[in-house]
């Protein structure tokens, strides 16, 4: 605490000289692209997933207006349709260009890193100018963005120059002579654009993602981004193919995403098919671990019913129906001990899902899983996921799940 | 022997505990309202209301419904005396072949329970989880809303009558 607050004030005093931003000048101009520019535009902005916090629940498409909770309080994506009042309407490229690279808008404030300006300053100039094209080709919505209710000291901007300092790293994202295309255009993707590291990488106590634990596991709207290297928890290992498989659609092996990376995966499904292997050959060779999928027996499972005798009843009688019948319904793994959540440090993930359930975004097809939170009591889902995480994990219990169960019950309903 | 508040009424059944309320419904206690569509809580044909809350009763096993409070299509209305609810989905013809219209009624009836006055959106979203192979949502639509006007007009509670008679 006593370091955070030295900090704060250091962070004061250097922002006092680099606060101070001049405001970029309105641009009034009739502005015209080429086709091809928007098209890749549209493509980069779904890699990007600029719409997954710019649109609310049900909300007009980069209208702004999504919650998104953070330790320091609650901000909200931002209107980015060209609303010349309330979205981003008179922005030069230049100065879309400032608030992409340096995280300052138009009238010159320092903008929260919430937006991962620290991965889109190392955007290229091509790719910037297409994102720019697209977003200025939308439809113009006229939404006031709502006011953020951040807590002291974080509510002062200016304090983010000296954030700016300390972390954000302008460098291009380096080339790897040693190796392929595929890959260093895939680390380009996933470091200056698809952000993955906002979800998968730690973030320390002024919330910057360290770089020295880089895909070491994050968070992601209270649910637990899963390391994307070697400290990858589950048995079954991923390949190339299968990240690709899954980041596209569903994998045999691991099944489809849910939660927060559902969105991304439903814009990954929308995007040219090599972009998305790019990513997988970057990602898979740093989540690839030597050797086989290590061929586990579920011989636990005795053992585990005895342990949780309510957990391995409730689970006969309600997620065996699906989930015991060697895959054969649509969209379901042969066994739920292929699902990386069972391997997490808590049960959060397990408990998102038996609450809420499964539904794929709107207007893709996947798994539908029916939501639990109305049939079953929280000691009855602690049942089923400790008995789940003794059948398959050599983890070790999780602790206070009924607690984490209330909890996400009462962040989640409505 | 596990007792069930099915519709106000206490009834003892014998089936394993495992056993799904459907086929309890169904098999045990001959209320043949909720159907076997899928057996995956997949498409909604077995939906029934728990505690005021729509749930398919496939995915359901009677050992955790101790205590709680069942109501079955049964439950609403009768041919002779169907409920407003049920008299909507009559009005609006909202039945082809009908197989899923006891399922849709029962998640429109817990909607309706909770909130007298939904939107089209929000009707749209609850009713989300059940399908119509014969593709008459638009007219279940309607049979719904048709159901909140009338009853927003009387000022009446009706789709609660079941509650209310226990």
């Amino acid at each position: 605490m006593a370091f955070s607050l030295l900090l704060i004030v250091v962070l004061g005093a250097t922002a006092l000289f680099f606060a101070t931003h001049l405001s970029i000048p309105e641009d009034r101009s009739q502005r015209v692209f080429a086709p091809d520019l928007v098209r890749r535009g549209g493509e980069l902005a779904a890699l990007g997933y600029c719409a997954s916090c710019h649109t609310a629940e049900n909300g007009k498409p980069f209208a702004g207006g999504r919650p998104l909770a953070t330790p320091f309080g609650t901000l909200f994506g931002t209107n980015i349709t060209p609303d010349p009042k309330t979205g981003i309407g008179l922005y030069s490229q230049a100065a879309f260009a400032r608030t992409m690279r340096d995280g300052i808008d138009r009238a010159g404030r320092d903008l929260y890193p919430v937006f991962p300006y620290n991965h889109f300053t190392r955007l290229t100039d091509e790719d910037l100018s297409a994102l720019y094209a697209f977003l200025m080709t939308r439809a113009a919505v006229p939404a006031q963005n709502p006011a953020n209710h951040l807590t002291f000291p974080y509510n002062v901007r200016p304090l983010l120059a000296g954030w700016k300092l300390l972390y954000l790293d302008k460098n291009p994202v380096p080339r790897d002579q040693t190796r392929s295309a595929e890959w260093n255009r895939g680390r380009y993707l996933v470091e200056a654009l698809s952000h993955c590291g906002a979800c998968h990488t730690p973030r320390d106590r002024l919330g910057a993602e360290i770089a020295s634990q880089h895909f070491d596991s994050g968070e992601a709207e209270d649910w637990w981004a899963p390391p994307l290297n070697h400290k990858f928890p589950s048995p079954v290992s991923w390949s190339e193919e299968s990240l690709f498989n899954y980041l596209r659609s569903w994998d045999v092996g691991h099944g489809g995403a849910v939660g927060p990376m559902a969105p991304v995966v439903a814009a990954l499904a929308t995007v040219p098919e090599q972009d998305v292997r790019a990513i997988a050959a970057y990602v898979g060779a740093t989540l690839a671990k030597p050797g086989e999928s290590e061929k586990r027996v579920d011989e636990k499972q005795p053992q585990a019913a005895e342990a949780h005798p309510q957990g391995a009843e409730l689970y006969a009688g309600i997620c065996a129906t699906c989930h015991e019948t060697g895959g054969h319904v649509p969209f379901t793994v042969t066994s739920l001990g292929q699902h990386t959540s069972i391997y997490a440090p808590d049960p959060r993930n397990v408990i998102h899902v038996v609450l809420e359930g499964v539904r794929p975004p709107e207007g893709t097809v996947g798994a539908v899983m029916p939501a639990f939170a109305d049939t079953l009591s929280d000691a009855q889902i602690a049942d089923i996921a400790a008995y789940l995480r003794a059948r398959f994990s050599r983890g070790g219990e999780w602790q206070n799940i009924e607690a984490e169960i209330a909890r996400l019950r009462r962040s989640t309903s409505p | 022997m596990i007792t069930l508040n099915v519709n106000g009424r206490s009834r003892d059944v014998d089936d394993a505990p495992n056993t799904p309320l459907l086929y309890v419904l169904r098999g045990t206690l001959e209320l043949n309202g909720a159907k076997f569509g899928c057996g995956l809580g997949q498409c909604g044909a077995c939906t029934v209301v728990i505690d005021g809350k729509p749930v398919f009763s496939c995915l359901t096993p009677i050992s955790i419904l101790q205590g709680r409070k069942i109501t079955t299509l049964e439950g609403l209305g009768s041919e002779d005396a169907p409920s407003p609810l049920q008299r909507a989905f009559i009005e609006e013809q909202a039945a082809q072949c009908g197989y899923c219209i006891p399922g849709m009624i029962m998640r429109a009836h817990a909607l309706l329970t909770a909130n007298q006055s939904p939107t089209d959106a929000e009707i749209r979203e609850h009713m989300n989880a059940n399908l119509c192979r014969c593709g008459t949502h638009m007219r279940i639509l309607a049979a719904i809303n048709r159901a909140a006007g009338g009853m927003h007009a009387a000022g009446a509670r009706a789709p609660a009558k079941a509650e209310e008679e226990e």
